[in-house]
């Protein structure tokens, strides 16, 4: 079935089939929510995943911390971003990670006014991701 | 009877409340954007409500990805402020009118909007955000200026409910309340956005134009602008920026005869422009 919302650039809308594949990833992601899950994860994080069935790559996305691949795979933001918290990393400085300009950088750009509407409608816009 | 006197639109940007519990707001990141709220604080307190109806959505804090309501009505006694990954927000416990939210809940499924009940839940920055935006800072063991009755939308995976529903559902909460049998003052609160986009390479979109003319039409065509169909918000507005949908439900609850009394848009708060509007609503 054809998505229209799949003809945004570099942008994943979270629906239902990608929730269906990261449903385990974003239930490991939430129990980091609690102390007592993080403080269990800090002392052996492949140890903690095991509770999780997830895929080898989504295990793999996690423990090498690939932002962008954790959504690839069905990470919705909402649960990425416990991780990410786990880990010190807040919304703003995850968002310079994951497009790839960096904090600094990225930074910069919101106080300028944020990333521009123009050129960033459609994907034929952006030419290959 | 209760009555709705007014409307108030707000995002509830984390770093908001951050900012507030950590005693940064004089920072220059900060400083126009707690400038801005000034009035709306001096506002809040003329007029301060027996009850606030926040329209809200939890970010994976409350609901983890098992169960997904797309509305859900708090009726707890009270709402604990949760750990959201660094330790819960040191702001009060936010107390419920459990018996006007019990009525709501009948009243709404009465008229066809099939709600879930909450008789526990933790509540995150989406609802504590915009009630430290409108009070000022407020120690943990002091207490908020009003009870709130929570309401909990689906944003977060697609589709959240639509514009339309939205402006409908407010329409019923509007009803509702106004045949509670008790002399109380009601604000009615729409949460979320404005333009945002947090994921993924595009992260970091901003649309000022789109969000002026959505503050317009929420003043004078409501009913218009609650028909935009959800790939415009996701599109124009960032991935995010779809929970926009939240402010129709607070329009809808309102009567046609309303005034704009004042508006507030800043950007940057974090990776999001910050939109701000109270209605004054006429009888």
């Amino acid at each position: 079935m054809e998505k229209e919302y799949e003809d945004i650039p570099g942008t994943l809308v979270f629906d239902a089939d990608r929730s269906r594949e990261g449903y385990h990833l974003n239930q490991f992601c939430i129990s980091l929510r609690l102390r007592v899950n993080r403080d269990k994860f800090h002392q052996d994080e492949e140890a903690y995943l095991n509770a999780y069935p997830m895929s080898p790559e989504q295990r793999e996305a996690v423990l090498k911390r690939e932002w962008n691949r954790l959504l690839e795979l069905g990470g919705n933001i909402y649960y990425t971003s416990k991780l990410a918290a786990n880990d010190g990393i807040n919304f703003q400085n995850l968002a310079g990670i994951m497009t790839g300009m960096g904090r600094e950088d990225y930074r910069k750009m919101m106080l300028d006014g944020g990333r521009p509407i123009k050129g960033n409608r459609y994907k034929s816009e952006w030419g290959k991701e | 009877m209760a009555r709705i006197t007014a409307g108030i639109g707000c995002s509830h940007v984390p770093a908001i409340g951050v900012a507030m519990d950590l005693g940064n707001t004089h920072e220059p990141y900060w400083q126009p954007v707690f400038e801005g709220f000034k009035k709306s604080r001096e506002w809040q307190k003329e007029n301060n409500p027996d009850v606030i109806f926040m329209v809200y959505n939890d970010h994976c804090t409350a609901f983890d990805a098992s169960c997904i309501p797309t509305f859900a009505l708090g009726c707890a006694a009270d709402f604990q402020p949760a750990d959201e990954g660094f330790g819960p927000r040191p702001v009060p416990v936010v107390k419920n009118h459990q018996k006007m939210a019990s009525h709501i809940a009948q009243s709404l499924i009465l008229d066809e909007f099939d709600i879930t009940i909450m008789n526990e839940m933790e509540v995150d920055h989406g609802l504590t955000v915009p009630l430290s935006v409108m009070y000022g800072e407020i120690p943990q063991d002091g207490a908020w200026p009003a009870l709130v009755i929570p309401l909990c939308v689906n944003v977060v995976q697609y589709p959240a409910p639509t514009g339309n529903r939205c402006y409908n559902l407010g329409k019923a909460i509007g009803k509702a309340i106004k045949s509670y049998d008790e002399d109380l003052k009601v604000h009615i609160y729409g949460t979320g956005g404005m333009s945002h986009q947090l994921q993924y390479k595009r992260a970091g979109l901003i649309n000022p134009e789109w969000d002026k003319d959505f503050l317009d039409r929420l003043t004078s065509d409501p009913v218009g602008l609650s028909q935009m169909p959800h790939i415009e918000y996701l599109r124009e507005a960032g991935s995010e920026g779809v929970e926009m949908v939240m402010w129709h439900v607070m329009r809808g609850a309102l009567n046609d005869d309303i005034t704009e009394v004042r508006r507030f848009y800043h950007v940057p708060a974090s990776n999001t422009a910050v939109g701000h509007i109270i209605f004054e609503n006429h009888a």
